[in-house]
This record gives structure tokens, C-alpha cells and sequence, in this order.
């Protein structure tokens, strides 16, 4: 864990979505899966990412301005200056045979640079509408689906699955996959275990998800 | 003495941030393990945030076996905070740390608002604990007070040996598209940048009103926060919610007092002591004794 101020490069559009993409400086991209805390400009408290892509040189985060702080976030322009502060938490496990990449909405952000980890594997992806579908672009060998129609419709069963997504979706996929490794959110104030905010009930007792996940495997 | 707020970081996950201050104080520790409230239990505040963490923590049997002989390694000062809900909870603990080397101090959480409060007065609760261990007690008091000053006179009766001023306050938001409690539990305690000036003001109080040493918290971000408690009569200053965005604070802090002394003459905070306070009335002492001409 280090932190950093970082000069962003470039803000990108990507249907409702931004991709924020920063210098890298001396951070570690991280396994895919890992996030970062953003500083949000004007806010008190950083906000959790996970990282997007990792070219060269560059971290990228794919952002939905939900709230104050992801509209700060999407409101940076090229040259402005933010710390940031990772990798954090554990991420996806990589060893796995046959994986399948699944998403939902805003939940595909640490497909792209996962995709890249694993060779490009088979991805379902389920968006809210065409327009959110537009950063389905950013995962290779994707395959599309906009609501009413559900991603959990496109996932075998029998692939090691990845996944991130709304928690019903989530939810959905474990009922159908008991071992999928599923990447969870909750509110998080410091991301590195110090606030004990992200409290998940794991196993009958509340853990810290910053620290134990946010990837978990049941 | 630069230390961290109780609560608000784990020595055992960010080893690194807990070497660099002065002294660790722990989360609170009370009789029983508690897993704390459920989740929601952070949200954003208008300059500050709130929690409702609801004090999760192992226990002081788990404290005992497994948390403290791991904080001994960092080498550091380790400074326990003691919770209950009554003030024989409180002294049972400090009897059963008494025995410990590695605990330099212990702090009395007589004020978390996120749990039903004890019902015993903090002097009451200090004077218990008092008799349980012989370790300097530095008793956490509440702002939320008529009058703290008095308060903080009635721990110092009871045996105290230092204050930590201040704890949370009260409050509540909202979310923004369903108007209901962000929080789980609705209420939580209030930290952050909106505190400071409720925090510096328990501090002149309770400089003025006692002669034991004082650990100033409640907002501080910055060398000129540190500074502004100092000058109002704190000895020691802790960090908060400040760690929270930023793991690096206490040795940005730290340099950022070097500049701030360097700027106004001064050679180090000593010089800074109780500033605040005016020229003391050119009196030699006060009721409580103590000598006022520093
Ligand atoms: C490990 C992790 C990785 C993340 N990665 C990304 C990412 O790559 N891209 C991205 O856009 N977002 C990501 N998020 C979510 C993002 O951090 C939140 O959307 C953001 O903190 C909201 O801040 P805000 O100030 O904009 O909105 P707020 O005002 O904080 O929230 C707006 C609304 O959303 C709800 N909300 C806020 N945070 C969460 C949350 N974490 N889970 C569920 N509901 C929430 C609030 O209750 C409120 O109703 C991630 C979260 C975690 C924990
Ligand atoms: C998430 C969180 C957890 C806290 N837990 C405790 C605790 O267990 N015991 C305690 O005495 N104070 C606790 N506090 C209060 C802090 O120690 C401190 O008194 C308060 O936050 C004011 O300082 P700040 O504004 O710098 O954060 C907690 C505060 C926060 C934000
Ligand atoms: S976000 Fe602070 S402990 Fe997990």
C-alpha cells in the first residue's frame, strides 16, 4: 500500500460512465480485482475503484457518478491532481481453468484489466439500458445483454466464474455457482482496515470486507 | 506526543502507520467480544462523517491472547482502551491489564455514543479503575456536557492522571434519495474537520479547570491543527478520521509543525504550551492549585 498524488491524463466518456486515467507514478497496478482509494475532490473521505486497465505507465478507472463523490471524480480533467492510495485488499484468483467473466452495469470496471490477466477469456456482461451497454466495448469476447433480459441467463454454470456486479446479481450468480469468486462493495471511509466501516457478515460474524475481500469465494 | 485516535486504526493491519507515531492506542476493549453494529455504519457529513461502529472488538480474552503480544512487536507505546457498561466492567479489565509490561497507559471510554451509555458518572467509573491498576488512566470524555470542565475536575479526584478530550458527538444524516438514516442504527458519532472548534473549546475548558495533562483530538488534519490544540492546552494530540484518507498524516503533520513553528519564531511546540489562554490574570494559582505564571 503507497500513496501517491498522480496527475490525471485523460477523462474519457463511456456511455454514462467515465474512465478516468491517471500516471502511474511508483504504484503497483495490483491484481486485478484490487482497488484503490481515490481522493474526491472537495470530499473528506476517498472513495474505493478498482482498477479498469493498466497500460504502461497509466492506472485507468471506469466511474458512475452516483453521488458526490464519483461526480467529483468524473469532473477531474486532463493535468488536475489527485492522491491516490493502493492496491488494496485481495483480488481475483488467477489460477483457474475454463473462467468466465460476468458483469453487471458499473460492475464490469475490473473486467477489462482481469481479461487482460487471463488471456481474454469468454465475458457476459447485463447492462441497464443500450447507452450504460456502451462500455461493454472495454471487455474483449463479450457477450451483451440489456435488460429485461439477465446476464445470469448467459452463464454456465460449470465455468470457474469471475464476477462483479449490483448485489442481486451477485446473489444470482452464487445461487446458480456456489463457488464462483465474486467481487462484493460496501461503503468503505479507508480501505485499509483502520475504520472498521465495511463491515460484511462473513461465516455468521461481521468482517472487515476491505481486508478480507473484496473478492470472496464461498 | 503524536498518537492515533482509538477506533480509528489497526496497528495489526497497517503495522507501518502505527510506527510512525509516538504511541498506539487501541480500538476499546470491553469484557465480552461484540461485533458492533450492523452495517450501515459510515457516512459522509457535511465536513465531518459519522460512524456507528458500535465498538467491535475481540474482547479482552481474546485482547489478552491473541491482539496484545502481537502490538508488543511494533516497539512502540501501547495505549489500551478499556469500554463497558459498568463501572466494575471497567475496573475488571484494568486489574487484568495491570499485569501487562507492554501497556504503557489506558484510556477510559466513559463516552462512546454509539452504545447505550453506562449509567455511572466518569468519576465514579475512573475511581473504579482506579483501584484495579496502577498504569496512568487517561479518562475520554464527551463534549456533550453542561460543563465539562467539571467533569474533568471529578476524574481528576478520582484518580486520573491525564484526559483525552473529545469523543464523537451526535449525529444524523440523511440519504439524499430516500431521506432516511444513512447509518443502520440512524444516530451515529460525529468526527472530522466539524468537530475541531467543540474539540479545542473542551480542551481550553479543561486546561483551565484541572492541572493533568491532556490528549487534544476532533478534527485535526494539519501541522496548524496541531498547533491550535497545543496552544489551547493539550499536551498530546491525536489523529483521527484524518488517517482515513490519508495513512501518510503523521508524518505530513509532523513537518507541517516544523513549518508552522519555523514561521512564527518558535523553536518547538513547548513554546506553543496553553498560548491560548489569556496572560493567566497575573495570578499565582488557581482554587485547584494550580500555578498559573508559565
Ligand atoms: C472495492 C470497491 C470497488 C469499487 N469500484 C468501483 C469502480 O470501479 N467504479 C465505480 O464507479 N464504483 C466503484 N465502487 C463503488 C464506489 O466506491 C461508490 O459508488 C462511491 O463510493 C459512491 O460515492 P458517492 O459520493 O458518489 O456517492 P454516495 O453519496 O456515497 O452514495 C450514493 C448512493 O449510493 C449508495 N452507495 C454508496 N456507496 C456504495 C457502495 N459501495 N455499495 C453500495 N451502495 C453504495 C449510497 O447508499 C447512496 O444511496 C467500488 C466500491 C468498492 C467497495
Ligand atoms: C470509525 C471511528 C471509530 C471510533 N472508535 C472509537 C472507539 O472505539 N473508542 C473511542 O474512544 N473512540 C472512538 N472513536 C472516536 C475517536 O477516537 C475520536 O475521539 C474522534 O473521532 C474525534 O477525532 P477525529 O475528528 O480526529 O476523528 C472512533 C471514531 C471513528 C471515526
Ligand atoms: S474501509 Fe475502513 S476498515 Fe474497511
Amino acid at each position: 500500500m503507497r500513496r501517491e498524488r498522480l496527475s490525471v491524463v485523460a477523462s474519457e466518456r463511456v456511455g454514462p460512465y467515465t474512465l478516468l486515467r491517471v500516471t502511474r507514478g511508483g504504484l503497483d497496478p495490483g491484481i486485478p480485482g484490487q482497488f484503490f482509494m481515490l481522493e474526491a475532490p472537495g470530499r473528506l473521505l476517498p472513495r474505493p475503484m478498482s482498477v479498469c486497465l493498466a497500460p504502461p505507465g497509466e492506472l485507468a478507472f471506469l466511474i458512475d457518478p452516483i453521488g458526490p463523490g464519483t461526480r467529483a471524480l468524473c469532473g477531474l480533467e486532463g493535468g488536475d491532481r489527485l492522491a491516490i492510495l493502493g492496491p488494496l485488499g485481495n483480488g481475483f484468483q488467477l489460477d483457474v481453468e475454463r473462467p468466465l467473466l460476468v458483469g453487471g452495469g458499473i460492475g464490469i470496471a475490473p473486467l477489462p484489466y482481469l481479461s487482460e490477466a487471463l488471456g481474454r477469456p469468454p465475458a457476459v456482461l447485463g447492462f441497464r439500458s443500450d447507452w450504460h451497454a456502451e462500455a461493454a466495448g472495454l471487455v474483449p469476447d463479450a457477450e451483451v445483454c440489456v435488460e429485461p433480459r439477465l446476464v445470469t441467463e448467459l452463464v454456465d454454470p460449470d465455468a470457474a466464474i469471475l464476477a462483479c456486479g449490483p448485489e442481486p446479481m451477485l446473489e444470482a450468480v452464487r445461487a446458480l455457482a456456489p463457488t464462483a469468486q465474486l467481487a462484493w462493495e460496501a461503503p468503505m471511509a479507508c480501505g485499509y482496515g483502520a475504520c472498521y466501516g465495511c463491515a460484511v457478515e462473513l461465516d455468521g460474524a461481521l468482517k472487515r470486507l476491505c481486508v478480507e475481500g473484496p473478492v470472496l469465494c464461498s | 506526543m503524536l498518537l492515533n485516535a482509538s477506533g480509528c486504526l489497526d496497528a495489526l493491519t497497517a503495522p507501518e502507520v502505527a510506527r510512525s507515531l509516538d504511541a498506539f492506542v487501541t480500538k476499546t476493549v470491553t469484557p465480552l467480544p461484540r461485533d458492533g453494529n450492523p452495517p450501515v455504519r459510515i457516512a459522509e457529513a457535511e465536513v465531518g462523517m459519522l460512524n456507528s461502529i458500535g465498538l467491535a472488538n475481540p474482547g479482552i480474552d481474546r485482547f489478552l491472547t491473541g491482539n496484545l503480544p502481537r502490538l508488543a512487536k511494533l516497539e512502540i507505546p501501547i495505549w489500551v482502551s478499556v469500554g463497558g457498561f459498568a463501572a466494575e466492567e471497567y475496573a475488571e479489565i484494568c486489574s487484568r491489564l495491570d499485569d501487562h509490561a507492554e501497556v504503557a497507559a489506558i484510556e477510559l471510554n466513559v463516552s462512546c455514543p454509539n452504545v447505550e451509555s453506562p449509567s455511572e458518572s466518569a468519576a465514579r467509573i475512573v475511581a473504579s479503575a482506579r483501584l484495579a491498576t496502577r498504569k496512568p488512566l487517561w479518562a475520554k470524555l464527551s463534549a456533550a456536557v453542561p460543563d465539562i470542565g467539571a467533569v474533568a475536575c471529578a476524574a481528576c479526584e478520582a484518580g486520573a492522571d491525564g484526559l483525552s478530550l473529545v469523543n464523537t458527538l451526535r449525529g444524523l444524516t440523511l440519504d439524499a434519495r430516500t431521506l432516511r438514516p444513512s447509518l443502520a442504527p440512524a444516530v451515529g458519532g460525529l468526527s472530522g474537520p466539524a468537530l475541531k472548534p467543540v474539540a479545542l473549546a473542551a480542551v481550553y475548558a479543561c486546561y483551565q479547570a484541572t492541572s493533568m495533562p491532556i490528549v487534544g483530538m476532533g478534527g485535526v488534519q494539519t501541522g496548524r491543527d496541531v498547533l491550535d490544540f497545543v496552544a489551547a492546552g493539550a499536551r498530546h494530540v491525536a489523529l483521527g478520521t484524518a488517517l482515513f484518507a490519508d495513512p501518510d498524516a503523521p508524518s505530513r503533520v509532523r513537518a507541517e509543525v516544523a513549518v508552522e513553528l519555523d514561521a512564527r519564531g518558535y523553536s518547538d511546540l513547548d513554546d506553543v504550551y496553553a498560548t491560548a489562554h489569556p496572560e493567566l490574570l497575573s495570578i499565582g494559582t488557581t482554587t485547584n492549585g494550580k500555578y498559573l505564571l508559565k
